[in-house]
């Protein structure tokens, strides 16, 4: 292993270390890490966008390697969805401001004409028809049942959000029936979400083992900076701890 | 203020620290948990198994570091068994920092096989990555046409029709399927645009936070597999027999949700138990 590997590992623990200190209180390490990420995401994107978009999409196909005056021999034809886009920039002019709504009503003009279609026919129209199915023994009788609950928990769901219509009676019975279909569904969603959350805690947890192991596996210079980092850590913790103690010390005494 | 009142009004810093040690102790430890193997990742493993030789995959690698933790223990146990297999893996990016994650898994499995079984893994003979495009709707639909509509280079600006694997392979009817691995809404891109539009066999791998919200989709035919966070990752992991990080995290989550269970009962018997009491007086 190599110590270029090694030192982004501490850093990359160092940073997690600074991260998690948020759990306690809001402090300058998490600060510090917090503008870390925002920022490296930023430039990250930005220095992508431009050479996976701007450069191969534009810059090549208008020059095609020729000097930069010799347009015409390219596209030329890419200048107009360029102009478009600099016209974008007017968003920020108070008085001209209005220029920029050409270039969104053309993006949002093809964008709801390509989506609108193929969002009906597969969010809408696939997902009605599948539900409204007659039910499916044939594959099973717990695929059947599951049919069945499918079709009373999406009508009685969808009485639930029928406002016109007083919940009473056997309509509010219906309705109450789709809400406990509702809390089954965000119950699911809300375990997933858990599920989810701990496992990136995990990961970092993985990750901060395997840095230790990996100083112990290394030289005596890797363990020297996980022994140093760790002892940090520690400290910190101590000192935050004192800090604490010191603080409720100095408080009045409630009368 | 009895016991179980006191514990619903307990400081959330002691609830961050138990949880903290329990996960420490457990990833500590050395233990297993058996995996229930659910229909929907079968299927993609299935699919993937079934290929011959010399067949193809799209995967697409459409998630950032934030979601690494989940996503990562997919993509490597898929390219694994595809690369084993001979099946030739066409890669793409569509999420602004996804590259990252797809060169780092890309590399990571080429050398990993080659340790592992010895094989030489060619890059643009058994495996190509084309690289990263804005506006996922446009490039989803443009690959249904062409490839080259939107990589007329790969990642490393190699032109794509240069690459041996690419050679015949013109749209997504070239590929047997697409797994879809992603921590963002451009799935509904991919369901609306790649299947819906150009009836791609459509696989998706997603965060647990997603996770629920596809079901209909499955069960719909529209996706033909779905893989469900961490718990996914694991149960690919140990259909292809190869236990890895996802496998170790599985048995660690146990522990933490049974803590979870415990403080959210003792929440609301802390609660029931103050309602009471207010009730009484």
């Amino acid at each position: 292993m190599s110590w270029e590997t090694f030192l982004w590992t501490t850093l990359s623990v160092a940073l997690t270390l600074c991260t998690f200190s948020f759990l306690y209180r809001d402090n300058p390490f998490y600060k510090f890490s917090e503008s870390l990420f925002v920022g490296v995401g930023a430039g990250y994107f930005t220095i992508i966008l431009i050479y996976n978009g701007l450069v191969p999409t534009l810059i090549d196909r208008l020059w095609v390697g020729q000097p930069w005056w010799q347009i015409w021999g390219g596209r030329w034809w890419y200048i107009i969805p360029a102009l478009l886009g600099v016209l974008m920039w007017f968003r920020f002019s108070k008085k001209k401001s209005w220029i920029s709504r050409y270039p969104i009503a053309f993006y949002i003009g093809i964008a709801t004409g390509v989506a609108i279609p193929l969002e009906m026919q597969n969010r809408v129209n696939r997902q009605l028809a599948d539900t409204l199915l007659a039910p499916n023994f044939s594959a099973g009788f717990t695929a059947g049942i599951s049919d069945i609950i499918i079709i009373i928990g999406v009508i009685c769901s969808l009485f639930y959000f029928f406002f016109s219509v007083a919940h009473k009676g056997t309509f509010g019975g219906i309705a109450k029936i789709g809400i406990f279909i509702l809390m089954v569904g965000f119950g699911a969603s809300f375990g997933y979400t858990v599920m989810g959350r701990i496992s990136l805690f995990i990961d970092r947890v993985q990750s901060i083992r395997d840095w230790v192991k990996m100083g112990s596996d290394g030289t005596g210079g890797m363990m020297a900076i996980v022994t140093i980092v760790s002892l940090a850590v520690v400290l910190l913790i101590i000192l935050e701890i004192m800090r604490h103690l010191r603080n409720k010390a100095a408080e009045p005494t409630a009368q | 203020m009895n016991f179980f009142e006191r514990l619903s009004k307990l400081d959330r810093r002691w609830v961050y620290l138990i949880l903290a040690g329990v996960v420490v102790i457990t990833v500590l430890m050395k233990f297993s948990t058996p995996i229930r193997i659910n229909p929907e990742v079968r299927a993609i493993y299935d699919f993937v198994e079934s290929r011959k030789a010399g067949s193809y995959l799209h995967l697409a690698v459409d998630y950032d570091p934030g979601s690494q933790a989940e996503m990562h223990p997919m993509t490597y146990a898929i390219m694994e068994q595809a690369l084993a297999k001979d099946i030739k893996i066409i890669m793409t990016a569509l999420s602004p920092n996804g590259p990252g994650m797809a060169e780092q898994a890309m590399l990571n499995i080429m050398d990993s096989v080659r340790l592992h079984t010895g094989k030489e893994v060619v890059y643009g003979r058994d495996i190509c990555f084309l690289g990263y495009k804005p506006y996922p709707g446009i490039v989803i639909l443009s690959m249904g046409q062409n490839y080259r509509i939107s990589f007329p280079s790969d990642y490393y600006n190699t032109p794509t029709d240069s690459l041996p694997m690419m050679q015949g392979i013109v749209n997504y009817s070239n590929v047997d399927g697409i797994v879809l691995i992603t921590g963002t809404s451009g799935v509904d891109y991919w369901i609306a645009y790649a299947n819906g539009r150009y009836n791609a066999p459509l696989a998706v791998g997603l965060t647990g936070v997603m996770a629920a919200d596809y079901y209909p989709y499955l069960k719909s035919g529209q996706i033909f597999g779905l893989m469900g966070g961490m718990l996914g990752a694991a149960e690919y992991e140990t259909l292809a027999g190869r236990p890895a990080r996802a496998m170790e995290a599985m048995r660690v989550q146990v522990w933490a949700h049974m803590v979870i269970i415990i403080f959210i009962l003792v929440g609301n018997i802390g609660f029931l138990a103050s309602r009471r009491r207010g009730g009484a007086r």
